[in-house]
């Protein structure tokens, strides 16, 4: 079968699946919802899989495959088609997105058997598969922006989903929003570059700037660069606007694995390295890149340690592991920030959906204060979770060791990369293994502090759920070894393979200035990054397995750091401050009630109206139908006039 | 069939006053039949522009189903109709809208049916009138023509201050059309004709006008047609007209009467005065973004669910401006097609107000909240239009703002960001608005028993929810039917050439010349 057919079937039957519960679900029982939905999703992962071994035996393979179905928008010379685009980075990202969707879906039916609106969950997440795929299958931004904005309704809706609880609806409308914001940056970066390069098709827009002469362009390149970033920004969670992703936790579990784990925020990153011609062509603002992504790492993970809520906790830790990602881009190695999106895809939505498991378990709550020792219960959600934990600890062949330890490595020897980059990204590391096992202690392990009555609903969830986790701790495991290192005498094959997709970010970042190579070994980076894991998975069992006062005393010893840290560092509270009370307070009491309904309508438009109104009532006065009064006013004017005649002829 | 072909828009556009007559005619207690004629008038008129739409030769510049008839001799005022890709769409969204506005007041009129019926037929000759005429003097009696119907809609059927809102539309809009008249007048003195395509030919080969007076001319134009709009500081009739206004009234209003005023800035402002054009431009696109942020944040704070949809129009044709005075060809298709997309949007908006309207008869969000439980059908259809009033992509709204934002980014940066921020506020005003009447648990009683939508009520819904996304995942056919016209535009605005070079066959314009 040809691709472009391929590329449909995958791309259209969780569309079908959606258009078909959406409008008819609500009179379809449970198990036909679940049949279309799963179906859309599993044909789509079928035909992903089809699609890229298609693709690979193909002869023009690794160039990227083009087809456009199509035309969409044209005006003047501007031009976006329907048309997909197919290389190495796009095959990566299709079988990551529908196989981590499938199984979620399948979680899902097991998941949402008790609530309300099972249709309409089903729906939503079908939609939101098929806006991911557009996503990362778009041949142009425009077409991108339509997945873009895809998956953020869809995201808009399911963390909304629960919808007659105020704080659901608030942080859907909160993600809506805060992302808009980015994409505003998203948008205009994109007529900029439509300007600049007059069209807006990846294959045309990279070969132009390939062929730009060095160093021309640069200024432009830097701007289009920063404000697409700030699109990716929104969607990622990177500071500064990172706030809607922990309240996107309002929505079901399996929600936040899928969306708001492992595939949609993530598409900042996708955008960045589907650009990475751009950004090595504009060094500044890939460095700013690495920056954003390395300071977003670190503060995030600041905020993960004191976090009681479970799901909370885990959502910062995507923040910060989304920083990582945008840290390996931004020093210039795009396949190691691909890679850990990969393995992370799979190690955070078994995390997600491990903690969906222990609320099943635990009658929805979600404060590891009130849980421990549920290893004893929960057997097979605790050694998955254990897995993931691993895993995302970048304990040494678990995935998540893998490709962290590449971008570590990227941080200090990559084109762009800095010492104290990789330095703060080892102690980011460090900070993530502790308050992960942090998480696994408090859950799993100790006594329990379960309260009594949930004690006894506490049950291993069916196997609808727990298989899925097992096939993702399977990949949590074996993901990573797609990309041995070489120090540890691989191939780092996955790089490789990515190489094509690179080549050409890479060959103009060789020009970049070079900055001192020598210094540590690779061996050695590998060594602290994994030394760092090791010492915080260690203070973590010793203060919250072991010896779980001493944690309770340096709260108390350092009251005013753990305030800040358990507040977030405020930073709702002062965005409230700056921004919503002000817009709201200025456009009520003042645009409205005073510019609006006060100047302009009440002085200027009545005004004129009660002005000619009495104006015409003086006028009025003369109109009196008195006799007497017409003559005088004759009098009078007949004085006036012969006033006027001797004035000017005097 | 040759016949009709040639006489097209003069059927078209009088074939629902037609209708008024017959209703005219019809007993006053014959309620039902009123509605029915009403219906079938204006389903008719529909489909004439659907076939207008697929007869329009897109490849081709200058005028299509052009009429010529002498009207008066002195002073030489014709009756000369035409069409291009500027008024195709606008005329299109005309009979689009008419037939669901005859079916929103189906059984929300009982009181002088017959009258208001009659009334919507003959606004809505106006309207197409308006869009079709090439004279000034015709087009000016269109113009004020329909204002009459809109008076009595407003002041008859409207709610409690009806007739202050009434009023003050009127005079508003009135204003305006005393400064377009001595316009047009000191043009007929210059030129010694009214038909427009001469007009502009005399104006393109000689240069009778000095530039001083092209900028008064161009001025006396541009307000009459920002009132219209209405451009930010001209909008607080608008408020007040829609609150008042009765649904039909309202979805006609923000449907087509808005777009009366950016319609005219193309056909007249642009290519009589391109140089004013251009040197009013920055201050135009200012007060354009203005309009687009301040009437984002009016309509957060609005607590009536008709004013926060009125100031949403505020900024959603300060879009449209903003497109048109950045003179691009992306900056004036999207505009034109956010034009057409914004009466679909917005006239389903006022008509699902409409709709809670004549359940709950309050419009007031503090009222509602929970819908989402009580209404399913409904809620999920105020969703997508709400979705499509904020410019998701895949719906009409995205299109044209798209453009616009590439379109003015051309012209200068800051207007891109500025738009694109405007865009950001919809969301906000937009998603608040419906999380606060369709989210949370049920708080007034009153709406736990409301009925979901009827099967009327479905039907209309459901035809503005397909053209919706029908218009947000195919534009093609609609742009491509502009490329001309704009280009001409533009061209005109470039330099003085000549727009309408292309004449329609002399036999077909009458002896006139």
């Amino acid at each position: 079968m040809n691709l472009e057919l391929l590329l449909l079937l995958m791309l259209l039957p969780p569309l079908v699946g959606a258009t078909l519960n959406g409008i008819l679900g609500r009179r379809l029982s449970q198990p036909i919802v679940s049949l279309i939905a799963c179906g859309g999703a599993g044909l789509s992962m079928v035909f992903a899989i089809v699609g890229a071994w298609v693709y690979s035996a193909s002869a023009s393979q690794p160039a990227p495959f083009l087809h456009s179905y199509f035309t969409w928008i044209q005006a003047g010379d501007l031009r976006a088609d329907y048309a997909l685009y197919y290389d190495r980075l796009t095959l990566v990202m299709t079988l990551t997105v529908t196989v981590v969707a499938f199984l979620i879906h399948l979680y899902s039916r097991g998941y949402m058997e008790q609530e309300g609106g099972y249709y309409r969950f089903f729906s939503y997440l079908n939609l939101f598969l098929f806006m991911m795929l557009t996503l990362v299958t778009a041949a142009n931004y425009p077409l991108m922006f339509v997945g873009w904005e895809g998956v953020g309704l869809c995201s808009y809706l399911l963390i909304g989903f629960y919808f007659r609880k105020r704080s659901a609806s608030d942080a859907g409308k909160k993600a809506f929003i805060v992302t808009r914001i980015g994409d505003t940056g998203f948008s205009v970066g994109v007529a900029l570059l439509f300007w600049t390069f007059h069209s807006l098709d990846f294959q045309t827009v990279f070969t132009r700037i390939e062929a730009l002469p060095q160093a021309e362009f640069t200024g432009t390149l830097t701007a289009i660069g920063l404000l697409i970033f700030l699109g990716a920004v929104g969607k990622s969670a990177q500071l500064p606007l990172y706030v809607w992703l922990p309240d996107a936790m309002e929505g079901p579990t399996p929600v936040s694995a899928l969306i708001h784990a492992a595939t949609m925020v993530t598409a900042g990153v996708y955008l960045v390295a589907r650009s990475s011609i751009l950004y090595a062509r504009a060094p500044a603002a890939l460095a700013v890149v690495g920056l954003v992504g390395c300071l977003t790492a670190f503060f995030a993970a600041t905020i993960a340690l004191t976090q009681n809520d479970l799901k909370r906790m885990l959502a910062y830790s995507t923040i910060s592991q989304l920083g990582y990602m945008f840290l390996g881009c931004g020093v210039g190695v795009f396949a190691a920030g691909i890679f850990h999106l990969m393995t992370h895809a799979f190690f955070k939505s078994l995390l997600f959906l491990a903690a969906g498991s222990v609320m099943h378990a635990m009658n929805g709550e979600l404060d590891m204060r009130k849980m421990g020792g549920l290893r004893h219960k929960l057997k097979i959600t605790h050694a998955t979770f254990l897995i993931a934990t691993l895993a995302i600890s970048g304990v040494p062949m678990f995935a998540g060791f893998f490709s962290k330890d590449e971008i570590l490595a990227g941080a200090y020897q990559g084109p762009l990369g800095r010492p104290w980059l990789y330095w703060l990204g080892t102690v980011t590391a460090g900070l993530t293994a502790f308050y992960m096992f942090r998480g696994l202690c408090l859950t799993f392990w100790g006594k329990s502090r379960v309260e009594p009555e949930t004690q006894h609903h506490l049950h291993e969830s069916s196997s609808k759920m727990t298989v899925p986790l097992m096939v993702l701790a399977f990949f949590s495991i074996v993901a990573g070894y797609v990309s041995w290192p070489r120090v540890l005498g691989g191939g780092e094959a996955f790089d490789r393979y990515l190489e094509p997709v690179f080549s050409p970010a890479a060959e103009a970042l060789r020009n970049t200035p070079p900055h001192h190579l020598e210094g540590l070994s690779a061996g050695l980076l590998l060594g602290f990054s994994v030394v760092a894991a090791l010492v915080g998975i260690a203070v973590a069992i010793w203060w919250y397995w072991k010896s779980t006062e001493v944690p309770v005393k340096l709260a108390k010893q350092f009251a005013g750091l753990h305030e800040l840290l358990v507040h977030k560092y405020y930073v709702d509270e002062f965005y409230h401050w700056l921004f919503v009370r002000p817009i709201c307070v200025i456009s009520d009491k003042f645009l409205w009630r005073i510019v609006d309904a006060g100047a302009i309508d009440g002085v200027l438009v009545d005004g004129t109206g009660h002005a000619s109104a009495s104006v015409g009532g003086i006028l009025r006065r003369i109109q009196s139908g008195n006799i007497r009064s017409y003559a005088a006013w004759v009098l009078l004017g007949a004085v006036l006039w012969l006033l006027y005649i001797f004035m000017a002829h005097s | 069939m040759s016949w009709f072909t040639e006489h097209s828009l003069t059927i078209v556009t009088f074939f629902p006053l037609l209708g008024a007559v017959v209703i005219a005619f019809l007993g006053r207690d014959r309620t039902s039949s009123v509605r029915w004629v009403a219906l079938l008038c204006t389903l008719l008129t529909f489909l004439m522009t659907v076939w207008l739409y697929f007869e329009f030769d897109s490849h081709r510049a200058g005028m299509q189903f052009e009429e010529f008839r002498i009207w008066m001799v002195l002073p030489p005022v014709n009756y000369h109709l035409g069409v291009d890709g500027l008024s195709l769409l606008l005329i299109l969204l005309t009979g689009f809208l008419t037939p669901l506005s005859v079916l929103v007041s189906w059984s929300s009129i009982t009181h002088r049916t017959k009258e208001f019926f009659l009334f919507l037929l003959a606004l809505e000759t106006g309207m197409i009138g308006v869009f079709a005429s090439l004279d000034l003097v015709l087009f000016f009696v269109f113009w004020e023509v329909m204002l009459i119907p809109m008076y009595f809609l407003i002041g008859i059927w409207g709610h409690e201050r009806r007739v202050y809102a009434a009023v003050k539309f009127i005079l508003y809009t009135m204003t305006g059309s005393a400064l377009m008249l001595a316009g047009i007048l000191y043009l007929y003195n210059l030129t010694g004709t009214f038909d427009l395509p001469q007009v502009l030919d005399h104006l393109t080969t000689t240069s009778l006008l000095s530039p001083p007076a092209e900028r008064w001319l161009f001025l006396a134009f541009f307000v009459a047609f920002a009132i219209k709009v209405p451009l930010f500081p001209f909008h607080t009739w608008l408020p007040d007209a829609h609150v008042e206004a009765p649904t039909a009234g309202s979805v006609i209003l923000a449907g087509v009467l808005l777009k009366m005023g950016t319609y005219g800035m193309l056909r007249f402002c642009l290519p009589l005065f391109p140089e004013a054009s251009r040197d009013f431009a920055p201050i135009v696109c200012a007060l354009a973004i203005i309009g687009i942020i301040y009437g984002a944040l009016v309509a957060m704070v609005q607590p009536d669910l008709k004013k926060l949809v009125a100031y949403s129009s505020v900024a959603h044709l300060g879009f449209c401006v903003l497109g048109i005075f950045v003179f691009n060809a992306q900056g004036m298709e999207g505009s034109i097609y956010q034009m057409f997309s914004h009466g679909v949007s917005t006239g389903a908006l006022f008509m699902l107000v409409g709709m809670l309207y004549d359940r709950r008869h309050t419009r007031l969000i503090s009222e509602f909240g929970g819908l989402a439980t009580s209404v399913p059908v409904y809620s999920t259809f105020f969703l997508i239009v709400t979705l499509s009033s904020l410019g998701l992509p895949m719906l009409n709204g995205f299109v044209g703002e798209f453009l616009i934002i590439v379109g003015s980014y051309h012209s200068r940066a800051l207007y891109a960001a500025l738009a694109a921020a405007g865009v950001v506020l919809a969301a906000v005003y937009l998603l608040w608005m419906y999380q606060r009447v369709f989210y949370g648990d049920i708080t007034n009683e009153k709406n736990r028993t409301l009925p979901d939508c009827n099967l009327r009520e479905k039907l209309i819904l459901t035809i503005v929810v397909v053209v919706i996304v029908a218009m947000g995942v195919y534009p093609q056919p609609f742009l491509r039917r502009m490329d001309q016209s704009v280009a001409s535009i533009l061209q005109r605005v470039e330099k003085r050439t000549l727009l309408f070079t292309e004449r329609a066959p002399a036999g077909h314009l009458g002896a006139g010349r």
